[in-house]
């Protein structure tokens, strides 16, 4: 498995790993048969994101989409952290190999899913906003 | 107090200065072909010889049924598709294996299923051994092949090969067994244990890659596998790989030489690492203590990914592998782990370290000194970890 220094970086030294307990929203995704499990705590005041910090079970890969998916939302207003994509993801970490695509998915997955978990407890529902956050492709569980 | 430690002997292994200097004059002014005429070409052949003499000696095998092939996944291959296309002209198109064996039977045996043959794939224990009565059960009027590991390549397990062997003679069934893990860890002796074919591998015991062999006791006639020139009495042509092909025999010749003595001291630091490891909470070894090649370790730890696992000790300077899903390039975890009944999130946390000749006591005490600390670490950050301490309580 060939991954770039940028993950490498973010998987022994990753940033905002632990977890907030007074958060706004936790989102969790992936499942322990297929190896990877994420776990995303929100911080909210004024629509915007003002701290997060992750819990993963997983891969190099898994741990270091976690790490650099928390760097690119944390600051952020929610609607532009809903803009965050896999393949942003991808590309600020220089690259993943082909089998670790679905590790990017999944932090995707997780920031929406603590998102939505924010809009629950707002009492909205999240679907309209959110979207449909679904099951990671890779999974056939 | 940071050092390097090679861990993952039974991926390959260093070769030995003694294998390096037996190649040296073959990769240099030896280099005539063996089936040329000429002193150069004479001497080579005399190598070639001398090497099939030394191999077929360590098996207690003839030299002439010893073929030397590109390494194990080659003799497995060979062994198993001829056995099975020459059998079938008799009718016999059935073949038995086990579920947890290397992949270059597995998926041999895939490939002849598409051809229309039938497979019985074998359950093996929850400690990793095959049971000689299910191989009985397995065996019909039409069995053309039985085909076992010696030692499996995971988790170490040595197989109950003699009675496999006397089983199968007495039914007549052919028996094969991809020995690659087991030769010069484990006695062996193929008229003895009656073994019909036997592939071995030179890279795992400190010969260099791309040299293996096949033995095929005399009277079984396998299709060429290569066409071409004679060499190999034609069955498998191309000019011979001499440097490799000696640096094999003399790898082969030093490792069984003395195997007790070797296997004792590796033994010892396995269970050193092994009883360092097990009071880590949560953790298990997989595979039999007893049966088990002197030098496998392999161990689950719960709630903490292999790969994640892998990479901390890289970083430590420690070469280990796992059976994690991460690390075979598919989603499922090793085929061997969920065969000895282990649930997928168990078998994506495990640990392979295996020993060799090289390594020693601070190298063991070493992997001791940083196993710990990362096992900590990722169950520190394991939201999974927090589920299962949850349900603890």
């Amino acid at each position: 498995m060939l991954y770039s220094d940028k993950v490498m970086e973010h998987f022994t030294n990753p940033h905002n790993v632990g977890e907030l307990p007074d958060a706004d929203g936790i989102g969790e995704v992936g499942n322990a048969k297929c190896g990877d499990i994420m776990k995303m705590y929100l911080k909210i005041d004024g629509g915007k994101i003002t701290d997060i910090k992750f819990k993963t079970f997983g891969c190099g890969a898994a741990i270091a989409t976690s790490s650099i998916a928390t760097d690119m939302i944390k600051g952020q207003t929610i609607e532009d952290a809903l803009k965050l994509t896999n393949k942003a993801v991808v590309e600020a970490l220089d690259g993943l190999p082909p089998a670790k695509i679905h590790c990017s998915v999944l932090a995707e997955q997780a920031v929406k899913a603590a998102l939505a978990d924010y809009y629950r407890r707002q009492g909205i529902d999240p679907t309209p906003i959110v979207g449909d956050i679904g099951e990671c492709e890779a999974c056939h569980v | 107090m940071s050092r390097f430690v090679y861990a993952d002997n039974a991926a390959t292994t260093k070769i030995t200065p003694n294998v390096l200097d037996a190649m040296m004059p073959w990769l240099t002014e030896g280099y005539g072909n063996a089936s040329s005429i000429y002193s150069k070409g004479r001497e080579a052949l005399r190598a070639l010889n001398e090497a099939r003499e030394t191999v077929a000696a360590a098996l207690g095998a003839q030299a002439g049924e010893i073929y030397f092939t590109s390494g194990g996944s080659e003799a497995d291959n060979w062994a198993i598709k001829g056995v099975a296309h020459t059998l079938a002209k008799k009718g016999k198109r059935h073949l038995i294996t086990s579920v947890f064996e290397h992949h270059a039977v597995l998926h041999t045996m895939d490939s002849l299923r598409k051809e229309g043959f039938e497979i019985t794939l074998l359950p093996v224990t929850d400690k990793g051994l095959v049971r000689v009565e299910d191989v009985a059960a397995a065996i019909r009027e039409d069995t053309a092949l039985v085909s076992i590991m010696y030692a499996n390549n995971e988790i170490g397990t040595i197989q109950p090969i003699p009675e496999i062997g006397k089983l199968c003679r007495e039914k007549g069934v052919l028996f094969h067994t991809d020995a690659v893990q087991a030769v010069g860890n484990v006695p062996i002796d193929v008229k003895e244990q009656n073994i019909d074919l036997l592939s071995l591998s030179g890279h795992k015991l400190h010969a260099p890659k791309g040299v293996g062999a096949l033995y095929i006791r005399r009277g079984i006639v396998l299709p060429n596998l290569i066409d071409g020139g004679a060499q190999e009495k034609s069955k498998r042509a191309g000019t011979e790989n001499v440097a490799g092909i000696v640096g094999l025999a003399e790898a082969i010749r030093t490792a069984c030489t003395d195997i007790e003595g070797r296997a004792a001291r590796v033994k010892k630091l396995r269970d050193r690492l092994i009883d360092g490891l097990l009071p880590i909470p949560r953790c298990c070894l997989n595979g039999d203590r007893e049966h088990r090649l002197p030098g496998n370790v392999n161990i689950s730890f719960e709630g903490v990914e292999g790969e994640a696992l892998l990479l901390w000790l890289d970083q430590n300077g420690i070469c280990a592998s796992s059976g994690s899903a991460c690390t075979s390039g598919s989603l499922d975890p090793s085929h061997v782990l969920i065969s000895l009944g282990l649930p997928h999130e168990v078998a994506h946390g495990s640990l392979r370290l295996t020993l060799g000749d090289f390594n020693t006591v601070e190298d063991v005490d070493y992997i001791l000194s940083v196993v710990p600390g990362v096992i900590e670490r990722l169950r520190a950050m394991s939201p999974l970890w927090e589920r299962i301490i949850a349900n603890e309580k």
